[in-house]
């Protein structure tokens, strides 16, 4: 299974006599990994040792901090659907890790995390820089281990591997003590591990919700994460082709098809689009594919979608009815199912209900916001105009998530990058590190002054790497979606979400040996991304917005479309 | 609120119990009794939950337990299609006045003295928790000096198997 040139098959290495760390090296390099994020300390130094003599074979991403390095095996993982993977030593080291692990586990990405750790005799002591890093990961990983043997350490990350990318993704956690990385054994090579082989799910329900879908009058197709991961975007294309339906997807779904789709409405939630929002409101079938009904979709549950039945496939079956009631649940790969589901669905027009969704989208025009200057909607359509098929966007946490996810322009699945279960303010630039590794093209970081003070350290990462990130702060100098919040709910009591500092973005860039300005007009902001998109490393462009743009249109938390606040008065 | 009896099988290692029940403490469910063993083979565990909880959530929860790597199968009790058995163990304070009494309920009971001193004695007793409860209730009319009960134990009527349970 291996290719002819793979480095062990040309040197006729089997059944050699390594130590530990070799082995944890080569067994990623086996397993097909060519590209690692991570930061050095005592309790990994030998598996630093290995990765020093692999580095031909094996890329070693040395970040500022580990959770840099935590979200760039994320934006790695999450641009080429491979398992990403990040090295950190023990103690201080795997606790930087945890919230990157805990951003991927609630978006499902793929992801191994391998944590050195004192010598299994010293477990327990509370030595220097010991940690039950296994027990503060156990609620944010699908599995961890604790590798007490080096015999059972190439089984382990094989295992690891399969783990993280079977069925529903999400990061699993290795933590290898140092004496397991120094005792030697026997290394028999292994061909890539495979996930669990996904399977559709049972015919019966299929049929039923091909009864269900048949019969309905307004359907409607809702997809998230889901359908990225499972690759099933054609599948949701001809669904909707075939039945005639309007296509909307959640916050986590974004980039799974074509933004200008001319089916596709945009995305759900809190502050989804207005036309899918109404569309889906107006359904009396919502198809959905590789969701979770969230919180932040549903608003108020008992108010959610109460006109239509619902239909909900996913590979997690404890997704399954876990918090609206559904018609019809499918276990399943969406793609697989999708198939079958295909070849039983009748193609009919529905131009009722396809003209009720031209005025949703009319209507949605209608309110738009035109203003000219440097509004939000313009700097991310500015932006637009440079991404190519292939850019990654990937976002921070705040406003500017929100205006990127409502006016970005995605062509292709896995382009859009952002922290959607955890909301994790400081994402971003390690994510568009490993988006530019794993695209291998530049990748575009839209963030807040807020969310980049808090992963600003990893421009040292892009800058020595020569990683080119177009870097747009949409700078506010408030925290602005709480801001936003405390001005509707919290009578303007703006409590410590007015930054005031200091902070010049432009000479921060170029002290980090990264390019940079500040802009305050449109033309200004076209003549830097212009710039920008045509240097070889990080460039950021501090973008001055007013701290009163407000994220619209949007759902109050729990409240329902009825509540859907689409203007806000002075 | 309902009670549940769940038996989950798992795989014998380290850290597994924790696993188990962090799933619980993860959705507030309050454990009342548990109960861990090895099985008729060594490579598996068997936990036995007894807890409440809403029909719901105690779904959930089981979906949950199921994408746990380590947990091979899970079987839920009910009164109607099970054998639960607990174990207790009381002991009592041993005077004159109260010796008699004490040592004809336990043989109504069918209590067992398993150890006897001059100021204290011990009783075992093998029983539903229902029967265990009122054993313990008829005792509090005497001076209880220290209880410890196991924790049910359920195995399902006729041939079936925990582990003939395929994954949901």
């Amino acid at each position: 299974m291996r290719p002819a040139h793979h480095p062990l098959s040309e040197k006729g290495v089997r059944d050699m006599l390594l130590s530990g760390a070799d082995i944890l090296v080569r067994t990623l390099i086996e397993q097909g990994c060519d590209t690692v994020f991570g930061y050095p300390g005592g309790q990994i130094l030998n598996v630093y040792d290995s990765l020093y003599k692999y580095q031909s074979e094996i890329r070693h991403v040395l970040t500022a901090h580990e959770q840099g390095a935590a979200h760039a095996a994320d934006g790695y993982a999450r641009t080429t659907g491979k398992v990403g993977v990040v090295i950190s030593t023990s103690g201080p080291g795997a606790t930087n890790l945890v919230t990157g692990i805990a951003t991927a586990y609630l978006d499902s990405i793929p992801l191994v995390a391998i944590c050195g750790n004192v010598p299994t005799g010293q477990i327990g002591s509370d030595s220097f820089q010991e940690i039950d890093i296994t027990g503060i990961t156990l609620p944010i990983t699908k599995h961890n281990y604790f590798v007490s043997s080096v015999e059972d350490l190439a089984d382990t990350i094989r295992e690891a591997f399969s783990l993280a990318s079977s069925g529903r993704p999400g990061p699993v956690l290795i933590d290898v003590p140092k004496d397991v990385q120094i005792m030697q054994c026997e290394y028999t090579p292994a061909p890539p591990a495979q996930p669990q082989p996904p399977c559709a799910a049972k015919q019966v329900r299929i049929e039923e919700a091909a009864r269900h879908i048949n019969e309905a009058k307004r359907p409607y197709v809702y997809f998230g994460g889901g359908v990225i991961t499972a690759g099933a975007q054609q599948e949701t294309l001809a669904l909707a082709e075939t039945i005639d339906a309007p296509i909307g997807c959640s916050f986590m779904g974004l980039s799974g098809v074509p933004t200008e789709h001319p089916r596709f409405l945009g995305m759900q939630g809190m502050h989804g689009h207005y036309a899918s929002s109404m569309a889906m409101h107006h359904a009396d079938l919502i198809i959905s594919l590789g969701v979770r009904f969230n919180d932040r979709v549903t608003g108020n549950r008992a108010k959610f979608a109460t006109g239509a039945k619902i239909i909900h496939i996913d590979v997690d079956g404890s997704e399954l009815g876990k918090t609206v009631t559904e018609v019809c649940s499918l276990r399943g790969d969406v793609k697989l199912t999708l198939q079958k589901l295909l070849e039983l669905v009748q193609q009919n027009e529905k131009p009722e209900w396809a003209k009720q969704v031209e005025e949703f989208r009319a209507q949605e025009k209608a309110s738009l916001d035109m203003r000219e200057g440097m509004t939000p909607r313009n700097i991310i359509c500015a932006l637009n105009r440079h991404l190519l098929e292939n850019t990654a966007v990937c976002t921070d946490v705040g406003q500017h998530q929100m205006w990127a996810a409502q006016n970005a322009v995605f062509r292709k699945p896995r382009r859009f990058v952002s922290s959607g279960g955890l909301g994790t303010m400081g994402f971003g630039l390690g994510a568009a590190i490993g988006a530019a590794f794993g695209t291998k093209e530049r990748s575009v970081l839209i963030t807040g002054d807020g969310s980049f003070g808090m992963c600003l350290n990893e421009l040292a990462t892009a800058v020595t790497n020569g990683v080119p990130v177009v870097i747009l702060i949409m700078n506010n100098g408030v925290l602005g979606m709480v801001r936003q919040w405390q001005t509707l709910f919290f009578d303007k009591h703006y409590s410590n979400t007015t930054l005031n500092r200091k902070t010049d973005f432009a000479a921060l860039a170029h002290a980090f040996g990264a390019e940079g300005c500040a802009v305050s007009t449109p033309q200004q902001l076209e003549q830097a991304l212009s710039e920008a998109f045509c240097c070889n490393g990080p460039y950021v462009i501090d973008c001055a917005i007013d701290k009163d743009e407000f994220v619209l249109p949007m759902l109050p938390p729990g409240g329902s479309m009825d509540d859907i606040i689409v203007k806000v008065g002075d | 609120m309902n009670r549940y009896t769940v038996a989950v099988l798992v795989r014998n290692q380290f850290g597994v119990l924790n696993r188990v029940t962090s799933m619980f403490r993860r959705r507030q469910f309050n454990i009342s009794a548990l109960t861990v063993s090895e099985t008729e083979t060594s490579e598996l565990s068997r936990i036995t939950v007894i807890f409440s909880g809403e029909e719901t959530n105690k779904q959930q929860l089981i979906n949950q337990l199921y994408k746990l790597p380590d947990v091979v199968s899970i079987q839920e009790f009910n009164a109607d299609n099970s054998i639960s058995c607990e174990l207790l163990l009381i002991k009592m304070k041993n005077d004159t006045a109260t010796r008699g009494e004490i040592l004809s309920a336990a043989d109504a009971f069918g209590a067992v003295t398993v150890d006897y001193s001059k100021d204290s004695l011990m009783l075992r007793l093998a029983d539903s928790s229902r029967r265990i409860d009122d054993f313990i209730n008829l005792m509090r009319d005497y001076t209880i000096l220290e209880i410890c009960r196991t924790g049910s134990i359920s195995l399902e009527k006729g041939s079936t198997t925990i582990r003939q349970i395929i994954n949901l």
